[in-house]
């Protein structure tokens, strides 16, 4: 892999200040963030769990710039995103989040390689070295030999793994991950935690949402919503990852 | 890397389209049916107005043509009566005016016609036999195929020479030259000088003879001496008896500025001396124009009526791209979420659009440029593809996948990336 920006664990990569999402359904008006502040800091692996309508995708989703808040602020890596139109939050998206889906959402006509590349096509400014970033990517999540396959021809575990190396390949701030592990049987699904374990160790931010406690049993932390607000906050259940360089 | 995003885009476009190889593939035949129309009108159209504009200069563009009419026979036709005569047409008089007179022509030349037939040992036809001058040829363009055609020598020594047509010639002399040989023309036999290539040049090697086209010409001179202004038509129960002086007199006229001034004084000329509709002014500059106009309307029509398939082609794009577009909406909300911007989005859908209707715009170009061929073959029609008929087909077909595209990659751009990711 190609070096990441150096980082400070601790440094604020994503940071909600009074974060709402207000919903306009029919007639009534459904609150699905309400008054919601956090900060994400580099290096963290969060579980969000909650109930079905408690805000877990709303949250998600502002987090990966693809909803609007209805008021706050939200910033990316220090940028405030509220003034940028639509151009300039996809670029944003392409640049500095990586997403990872509950149903792979791999792009059928492209193969292994160019799934990977997907995100670089689509900045201003696409970095030379996509290629071989991918190729890297590829070998790094175990489907090295595979990069002329299309997503038809792989199972879904190896799918999930090419959708992994696509939300990298950005060299993200923060990898967002929507019950990455929901479609997948349990010894499958046991493999991607691991990596995602792997890329916790090497200093990757993780935000995963899922209702399943046997993934957030593994993460470092914890948060419980509860109809657009934090319920509870569980830190450090998990003891801290051994340090980014030293794994592998 | 930005060089190929255009080349990426329609690599990638391609690739789309082939996952639905059918759906593609009849998609484009609407396309594919209005371009090869487009080109196959326009070719048979102008075939068949370059076939009528080349007859008419056959006559020649710059001519004035006088013809001998026969009036109505409006006066009581006896019923029973089987032998009368009848005088009509020009004059030797109108000729000499027309000479004398006229300004602006360069010659004048007179020709009569023979009701006589054409023998040759067993085979016999009736082909227009002309007496006129040797300037006939001039005049007309007509081309000598062997020999020469009449001259002044032919002309003052009143001799027995004959020149004909092609298919005359073909038809007489099945198996030999006819140059030297002897046809008789009703009783007397005439020389063979020379043979002319028929009217209508096309590969009309299999015409029956006895067709317009087959025409004989000897002196006019020789013409009024055994024939007279008297003669005699014998049809089925009747016989006909014609004084006519001279059945055409072609003028040609020295500048094509002045053929309509020639043409109006002919007109005057004979109006004021004849007391009957007894002849015929037929100018083909007036016809050229005339049939010019006729190709411009028959080009618009053709033209309009292969639109409207290009039209439907391009409606059918648009109605299998919404439908692709409300198929594809997750890839469109995986693709928004993965950083594409509107414009991406556009553009590959309507780079697939454009490939659909440049692919079926190529094909449609290469039927387009089959059907002539095939008309020409069998249909016996005369085609012409204009290099203008492919281009303008192919852009109108590119043309169309954009139009007809946008809309749907405007769909496309504007949906909601998150309501798109929820779409199953």
């Amino acid at each position: 892999m190609s070096a990441p920006a150096p980082r400070q664990n601790g440094e604020p990569v994503a940071e909600l200040e009074h974060v709402s999402r207000i919903y306009r359904m029919g007639e009534t008006l459904v609150t699905a963030l309400d008054d919601f502040s956090f900060r994400f800091q580099a290096g963290e692996y969060w579980a969000v769990m909650g109930s079905s309508g408690s805000g877990k995708s709303t949250l998600l989703n502002v987090l990966g710039c693809i909803d609007r808040p209805t008021g706050g602020i939200y910033r990316v890596r220090g940028h405030d995103t509220s003034d940028l139109d639509d151009d300039q939050l996809s670029e944003v998206r392409s640049r500095h989040l990586g997403f990872v889906f509950q149903s792979y959402n791999l792009i059928p006509q492209l193969n292994v390689l160019e799934n990977i590349q997907v995100p670089l096509f689509y900045q201003d400014d696409p970095p030379p070295d996509g290629d071989e970033r991918a190729r890297a990517l590829a070998d790094r999540v175990g489907l090295g030999s595979r990069l002329h396959h299309r997503p038809t021809e792989l199972s879904g575990g190896q799918q999930q793994r090419v959708a992994i190396a696509r939300a990298l390949v950005n060299d993200p701030a923060l990898i967002l991950a929507d019950e990455a592990t929901g479609n997948l049987d349990s010894q499958t699904a046991l493999e991607i935690l691991e990596l995602f374990d792997e890329l916790h160790a090497e200093g990757k931010t993780i935000i995963l949402v899922t209702h399943e406690p046997d993934v957030s049993n593994r993460t470092q932390h914890v948060m419980r919503l509860k109809d657009g607000r934090i319920e509870e906050v569980q830190r450090d259940q998990n003891p801290a990852p051994v340090p980014a360089g030293s794994a592998r | 890397m930005r060089k190929n995003v255009l080349l990426r885009a329609v690599r990638l476009g391609v690739r789309s389209l082939m996952l639905h190889k059918l759906r593609s593939l009849l998609t484009t035949l609407g396309v594919l049916f209005g371009t090869s129309s487009v080109i196959a009108m326009l070719a048979i159209g102008e075939g068949a107005s370059e076939e009528a504009q080349e007859q008419i200069r056959q006559l020649g563009s710059q001519n004035v043509i006088l013809r001998s009419l026969k009036p109505r026979e409006d006066f009581a036709t006896g019923t029973q009566q089987t032998t009368r005569v009848v005088a009509y047409g020009l004059t030797d008089e109108d000729l000499a005016r027309v000479q004398e007179t006229f300004p602006a022509i360069e010659s004048v030349v007179p020709a009569r016609e023979i009701y006589e037939e054409v023998r040759r040992l067993d085979r016999a036809m009736n082909p227009r036999v002309l007496a006129t001058l040797p300037v006939y040829r001039d005049v007309t363009g007509r081309v000598v195929a062997e020999g020469r055609f009449l001259n002044w020598k032919d002309e003052q020594a009143v001799a027995n020479v004959c020149v004909l047509s092609d298919g005359v010639a073909r038809y007489l002399f099945p198996f030999e030259s006819p140059l030297g040989a002897e046809v008789r023309i009703g009783g007397d036999y005439y020389t063979v000088v020379g043979t002319l290539l028929d009217r209508v040049r096309s590969s009309d090697d299999s015409a029956p003879a006895g067709q317009s086209t087959a025409e004989v010409f000897i002196p006019l001179e020789t013409g009024r001496k055994w024939y007279g202004g008297m003669q005699v038509k014998i049809r089925a129960g009747s016989r006909e008896m014609e004084e006519v002086d001279l059945h055409e007199i072609v003028i040609a006229v020295d500048a094509p500025e002045n053929v309509q001034l020639v043409a109006n004084a002919a007109r005057e000329m004979l109006a004021r001396n004849h007391k009957q509709a007894d002849y015929q002014v037929v100018v083909p500059l007036e016809l050229l124009l005339r049939a010019e106009e006729t190709k411009r309307i028959f080009n618009i029509v053709l033209g309009s009526i292969a639109s409207i398939s290009l039209l439907v082609g391009g409606i059918g794009i648009m109605n299998v791209m919404l439908a692709t577009v409300t198929e594809r909406t997750r890839e469109i909300g995986i693709r928004r979420a993965l950083g594409a911007k509107r414009r991406h989005i556009v553009t590959q859908f309507l780079v697939e659009c454009v490939v659909l209707s440049v692919g079926g715009g190529l094909l449609g170009v290469a039927l387009g440029l089959l059907i002539p061929i095939l008309v020409e073959r069998f249909a016996e029609m005369r085609t012409i593809v204009t290099p203008f008929a492919p281009l303008l087909a192919f852009a109108i077909s590119a043309g169309v996948g954009v139009v007809f595209g946008l809309y749907p990659a405007w769909r496309a751009a504007t949906m909601d990336p998150v309501e798109a990711l929820r779409h199953e």
